[in-house]
């Protein structure tokens, strides 16, 4: 099977360091890639370059087979590739609703619409109370951003991502911060969300991307040291030494 | 519902706007019919500033010079109607003359975004200022125009047979019809998909980017349509005027329209009519005792921005919960 979202020698340099090295990464779909590596390994950079927020300077990135390395963020969207970001970008001063009614309108038709009041296109908030029982907000869809637990920002930050039902979502440690419960319910939701869509997840809790990963590809300097399933990966001495350490043993 | 308190500020205003000609009359105060018409085109300006700065976040200092070129577009049309020989075809009709200043303020908006947009934060601000200067010493250059001096116009525009606009009070109920129907359009704007989106680039413009927002088209159109607005404020301020002179166009009148809109309160609806109302208000009772009226400016803006810094506004409309 092809893969949903495939780099080829991808490269991204900051000066002196190289920050993405040579990475050729396949994410088959369906399936959640996990990726991991210690911090400075490039992972976010990584990210970003998938996303088109950043530009690499060599290789190319294929989403569904198409070429996408030269895409603009926004034009992404509409060939099915979403992202969240590791430290929360909400929409401050709106409510949780009308933050997914903004992610939603998005991708649902054309906004350069300036008479009718967006509150009276019920599609758009049908689908926005979708995604927020998708993230499990939907008790506090009415309740500002500014006044949501770390967790569930966290969830609603998955949210806006997924209102454009992307057929590829970044997640950038979606439990950065969390706590015990906090993550678990975070792990259900991507654990909901395999049916649907593909997810490449960048994840520092272990645990949890051992037990959601398909697959994981592992980051070090920049460059991917080892990539496969949950047990070689376990077993990978050169990942043991450089990342994994007490933790997968 | 929240639009409650709005809506009752904008019904009071308009029916005391409507009343004040005939008080004015009656009172042989009708001095101040002409500083209301300059209020209402001013408040139309200020709406126009306040949706590129208010709704869609661009701090913009080229405002003035839209403001100005409208009010150019209608004087030359004006202008060149009387004459003989002409290489411009002229215009009286109001129908020709004041679209005519929007189109121009719209264009030359788009023109000057589609170049600022590139930049951001204050570099947006000095390139929205050089491009204000430049409009400014394009107009202060224009010999035929009367360069520095000005041009003035003969006569106000023909709106309707048997509706004289040289009749003040009846400029100032034409003033502000248009000034409640541009008022009623920025509120339909605000609250549709176009406002939502330009709301949700300022709060958090990577963000809508990553939703797969275009922000730059949409900030481009919005900027345009602040250009058509300060457009038709200066026509109207030709028109009331009878004179034009590159001293709108100065990078000062910018910064004035900026004034009123924080008097009147950023991204407020009421705000372009309170602002421009504090503001010409403060500098016909002052300027009548002293030429330095500003300080007294100074200290309403300063009381304004301490005790009041979501605009005067925001003192009708409750706060969300």
């Amino acid at each position: 099977m092809s893969p949903v979202l495939a780099t080829t020698s991808l490269r991204k340099r900051f000066g002196g360091i190289t920050a993405t090295d040579d990475v050729s990464l396949d994410v088959a779909a369906h399936e959640v890639h996990a990726l991991i590596g210690p911090n400075g390994a490039g992972k976010s950079t990584l990210i970003g370059q998938l996303a088109g927020t950043l530009r690499p300077d060599g290789g190319t990135i294929l989403c569904n087979g198409l070429d996408v390395t030269h895409m603009p963020a926004h034009k992404r969207v509409a060939h099915g590739l979403a992202r969240s970001y590791q430290i929360t970008s909400t929409f401050r001063g709106l409510t949780v609703l009308d933050n997914l009614v903004l992610a939603v309108q998005a991708t649902a038709g054309s906004s350069f619409r300036f008479w009718r009041p967006a509150s009276a296109e019920a599609s758009l908030y049908d689908r926005a109370r979708e995604v927020a029982a998708l993230v499990d907000l939907s008790a506090r869809e009415d309740v500002l951003v500014d006044h949501l637990s770390h967790g569930e920002e966290r969830q609603l930050e998955v949210g806006l991502a997924l209102a454009s039902r992307p057929r590829v979502l970044l997640l950038d440690e979606p439990m950065a911060g969390m706590g015990k419960e906090e993550s678990a319910r975070m792990l259900h939701l991507i654990e909901r969300l395999r049916s649907s869509t593909t997810v490449l997840l960048v994840e520092h809790d272990m645990a949890a991307v051992f037990r959601l990963a398909d697959r994981i590809t592992v980051l070090v300097y920049g460059r991917v040291i080892a990539s496969g399933k949950p047990d070689e990966i376990r077993r990978d001495r050169e990942v043991r030494e450089a990342y994994l350490g007490a933790a997968a043993s | 519902m929240k639009l409650g308190a709005t809506w009752w500020f904008g019904i009071v205003a308009v029916v005391l706007l409507v009343l004040l000609p005939p008080i004015a009359s009656f009172t042989q105060q009708e001095f101040y019919i002409g500083v209301a018409t300059r209020v209402l085109a001013y408040a139309i300006a200020v709406s126009s500033l306040n949706l590129v700065l208010g709704h869609g976040g661009m701090l913009s200092l080229a405002q003035g010079s839209l403001l100005g070129a409208g009010a150019y577009t209608t004087a030359i049309l004006t202008v060149e109607a009387t004459k003989d020989v002409t290489f411009l075809p002229g215009a009286t009709s109001a129908w020709i003359t004041w679209p005519a200043a929007m189109l121009v303020g719209a264009l030359l908006g788009l023109a000057i975004a589609s170049i600022s947009l590139r930049t951001r934060a204050i570099f947006f601000l000095m390139i929205t200022l050089a491009f204000n200067q430049m409009l400014y010493y394009l107009f202060f250059s224009m010999k035929v125009y009367g360069g520095d001096d000005g041009l003035g116009m003969a006569a106000r525009s023909d709106l309707l047979p048997g509706l004289a606009l040289e009749n003040d009070t009846v400029f100032f109920y034409v003033a502000l019809a248009l000034f409640a129907i541009f008022t009623f359009v920025q509120h339909r704007l605000v609250h549709s998909r176009f406002g939502r989106v330009l709301e949700g680039i300022r709060i958090n413009e990577p963000r809508m980017q990553a939703l797969g927002f275009d922000t730059y088209r949409y900030k481009l159109v919005c900027f345009a349509i602040g250009g058509a607005g300060s457009g038709l404020a200066g026509a109207l301020l030709a028109n009331k005027n009878l004179f034009v002179s590159p001293g709108l166009l100065d990078w000062l009148q910018s910064g004035t329209l900026l004034v009123m809109t924080i008097l009147g309160g950023v991204g407020q609806l009421w705000g372009g009519l309170l602002g421009a109302a504090a503001y010409l208000v403060i500098e016909e009772l002052l300027s009548a005792y002293t030429q330095r009226w500003q300080i007294g400016l100074g200290v309403a803006l300063i009381a304004v921005t301490l005790y009041a810094p979501r605009g005067l506004g925001a003192l009708f409309v409750p706060r969300r919960p």
